[in-house]
């Protein structure tokens, strides 16, 4: 298939994991290994696992799966939200596919739908807006998920429901920013990440700007990735080589999808439909300032939150999850006390089990359980 | 056996099918006599009895065992390019007895109807369940006809069942796969999940892809022609053939590993799969087995493949590995490994 297959040409791949090989030979024996690289993005997260490409890179470089997967940072108050709006009789509530199944503290979107509330999955806020054309006589909510990726296109369906004068169009809005997020990660005591990929996509809409902290601030590489294996792999291979070079830059490897000013239309659209909240909850990773945002005061009537009562109670992660400290790389994600027995995709306990994008779906999903279980095991047993 | 009646048969005058079509009064005899007995037309049905009466020596005469299969049809759209619900009701019950090694001869069938279906939506499915039947040499000998109330269902579910014989000396089962053996595929996988989700016209794709929904009678018969010891074989229906090989690791205890750039898949489907985001491996297809065998009759099997429409973009995928137990492990195309397990919750709803 013409410009996929080239990004998936095993031979260059070969090519590019000797090059990582030698690049790491060549670091200072001072240099604590592995090296610890995070990939931000769930979508990267799920080529990683896909294409098998942790097993192929060398023993000397360990992948971190950061919490970029919006599905996965989801707290159990906001799903409890979205279930209490999606159960008006007056509503029909709209959603991606994949948050269906994240659980709530009462139930999921999906226990939901079975137990009569008509929920429907689409693909894009347009056919929630569609929808709502259909419906005079019914309230359409999309439930807005995602980072400044899908931003943009919810901005622009509000920006179209507002010239079509659609009433009964709104949004429940959860979007988050990427920024804030691998700040507070950063910050963390324990944090051990040598560089990170961070995510194309974002920077398709947001540009290479906004990731100049990482490198200036706190001294660590940082390339922006494209999410076919072959990019996965030249951006390691990059951030290696800024770190064997004692180079602390931001680099773009997805020229072909992300100019360095990102999309000033997106941009704009973004700017008019939404202003940043003060704080916003992530499962696993607690409360961070400004790392959501909502809907500015002049599309209120557009906002899901204000145009409905939701219940807005705070839900505790489970105790016994540990989604945190695998966010933050210092456990990796078989090492948490539930992976696999008490928490798996059919029954998830924690974030980062419920999407195909997060890291622990992924390891128990496309990896070997009963040997990972095992390997946990031993290690608790040493300890 | 029953002489046929020759009776002359009822005709049903209506545009839709209401409750009275489902009451077991005259309207019902109207529906069942018109639509059809005299659609699927054979000396079995004609008699009207509450059941189907078979000579026995006409049964022992293909094999020693009876195999028995039932399934049920709740796909939505009614009609998709390739085939419709009514081929589709025979041929997912023909290739549930076909992959036991079974000759499929008789075929039982219960009606679910939406009050306000169209008669003539009905007489075209029963009409394509027909030439289906007699495209494999099945008799669709009794049946069954409810109606249910508007939204008590959604246009029409069919159920069948089928009837087969397996010849002595087929013994089909999944829990025969041994380390060595050869995995193969009778052609492109995905069609039929793919075509699903395109005829629903939610995505305005600009290809059209069609089912690959077909009976896979013939080309069983011929591939235990050539290799009597067939070990494994299962027909991919949902779940996809991720489903199947996890049902072959499990039951055996044993590993297996497929190779990613040696399975068929055409570039609509896996374009498709690509925009949303589908794996290829878990999509349903109607007329895909996979078969397992020993080693030195894989390229007589695959060679009888490729000689048969229903097999003939046929190809080895993989082999059984000593380890790791009750896994399925993928080649990806790029040079990794993974591995592929059963699939959780549902990729798509109501594809068959």
């Amino acid at each position: 298939m013409k410009y996929v297959d080239e990004f998936r040409d095993p031979k260059k791949a070969r090519v590019l994991i000797d090059q990582i090989q030698k690049l790491v030979a060549t670091l200072a024996d001072t240099k604590q290994k592995p090296l610890q690289i995070m990939e931000f993005c769930g979508g990267h997260t799920h080529t990683i696992f896909r294409y098998g490409i942790e097993q192929m890179l060398p023993g000397d470089i360990e992948l971190v799966h950061g919490p970029g997967c919006p599905v996965c940072v989801l707290p159990m108050g906001r799903v409890d939200d979205c279930v209490a709006l999606a159960e008006r009789l007056d509503v029909i509530f709209t959603t991606f596919g994949d948050a269906m199944r994240v659980p709530g503290s009462r139930k999921s979107l999906l226990q939901a739908k079975a137990d009569g509330a008509d929920i429907r999955m689409t693909y894009s806020p347009l056919d929630a807006l569609a929808l709502a054309r259909k419906h005079p006589d019914k309230q359409i909510i999309f439930f807005a998920l995602g980072f400044e990726t899908t931003m943009p296109s919810t901005a622009l369906t509000v920006l179209q429901a507002k010239t079509e004068g659609i009433e009964n169009f709104s949004l429940f809005c959860n979007h988050i920013t990427t920024v804030p997020t691998i700040k507070a990660i950063l910050d963390s005591p324990d944090m051990k990440i040598d560089g990170f990929l961070a995510p194309g996509h974002v920077s398709m809409v947001v540009g290479e700007r906004p990731f100049d902290f990482v490198a200036e601030t706190y001294n660590k590489p940082i390339v922006v990735t494209g999410f076919e294996p072959l990019d996965i792999l030249q951006s390691i291979w990059m951030v290696v080589k800024q770190i064997a070079e004692s180079r602390t830059e931001v680099e773009n490897q997805y020229t072909r999808i992300a100019p360095s000013d990102g999309n000033s239309t997106g941009l704009d659209a973004i700017n008019k439909v939404f202003t940043l909240r003060e704080f916003f909850e992530w499962r696993g990773l607690g409360s961070i300032d400004h790392s959501g945002v909502r809907m500015k005061d002049e599309y209120a009537q557009y906002d899901a939150e204000r145009k409905f009562s939701v219940p807005n109670l705070k839900i505790a992660d489970p105790k016994s999850c540990q989604c945190g400290e695998v966010l933050k790389g210092s456990i990796r994600p078989w090492e948490c006390k539930v992976f696999g027995t008490s928490c798996s995709p059919e029954s998830p306990i924690g974030a980062l089990m419920v999407s195909s994008e997060g890291a622990c779906a992924a390891y128990y999903n496309f990896g070997n359980l009963p040997e990972l279980i095992q390997k946990r095991t031993q290690k608790e047993a040493a300890t | 056996m029953n002489d046929a009646v020759n009776i002359k048969r009822r005709t049903l005058n209506a545009d839709n099918i209401t409750l009275a079509h489902g009451s077991g009064g005259k309207a019902m005899r109207d529906l069942i006599e018109d639509v059809f007995v005299s659609t699927f037309d054979n000396e079995y049905l004609d008699s009207l009895e509450d059941q189907a009466r078979f000579d026995i020596e006409n049964i022992l005469r293909y094999g020693d065992r009876l195999a028995m299969t039932t399934d049920s049809y709740v796909v939505d759209p009614l009609f998709f390019p390739g085939g419709d619900i009514g081929k589709l009701a025979i041929t997912g019950t023909v290739n549930d007895l076909a992959v036991g090694g079974a000759r499929p001869l008789y075929i039982a069938c219960g009606m679910i109807i939406e009050e306000g279906l169209s008669v003539n939506t009905l007489r075209e499915i029963a009409a394509s369940m027909k030439t289906t039947a007699d495209d494999i040499g099945v008799h669709i000998v009794t049946g069954d006809t409810k109606v249910v109330h508007k939204n008590a269902a959604d246009k029409l579910f069919i159920n069948t069942s089928g009837i087969g014989v397996i010849p002595e000396n087929v013994n089909i089962q999944a829990n025969q796969a041994n380390p060595g053996d050869i995995i193969l595929i009778n052609g492109f996988i995905g069609d039929h999940g793919a075509a699903i989700v395109d005829a629903r016209g939610e995505l305005s794709l600009e290809n059209t892809i069609k089912t690959d929904c077909q009976p896979l009678n013939r080309l069983v018969h011929d591939m235990l022609l050539v290799c009597p010891d067939v070990r494994c074989m299962r027909d991919a229906t949902r779940g996809g053939i991720a489903a199947v090989l996890n049902e072959f690791a499990e039951s055996s205890h044993v590993g297996i590993e497929i190779d990613e750039s040696a399975i068929p898949i055409r570039d609509e489907v896996r374009g498709m799969c690509e925009i949303l985001g589908l794996d290829p491996l878990y999509l349903a297809n109607e007329g895909k087995i996979v078969t397992i065998v020993p080693e030195h009759h894989a390229s007589e099997i695959l060679d009888v493949m490729l000689n048969n429409p229903a097999g003939n973009h046929g190809a080895v995928i993989g082999r059984v590995t000593v380890s790791p137990a009750d896994r399925v492990v993928l080649k990806t195309g790029f040079g990794g490994d993974r591995i592929v397990d059963m699939l959780i919750g549902e990729q798509l709803p109501r594809i068959c």
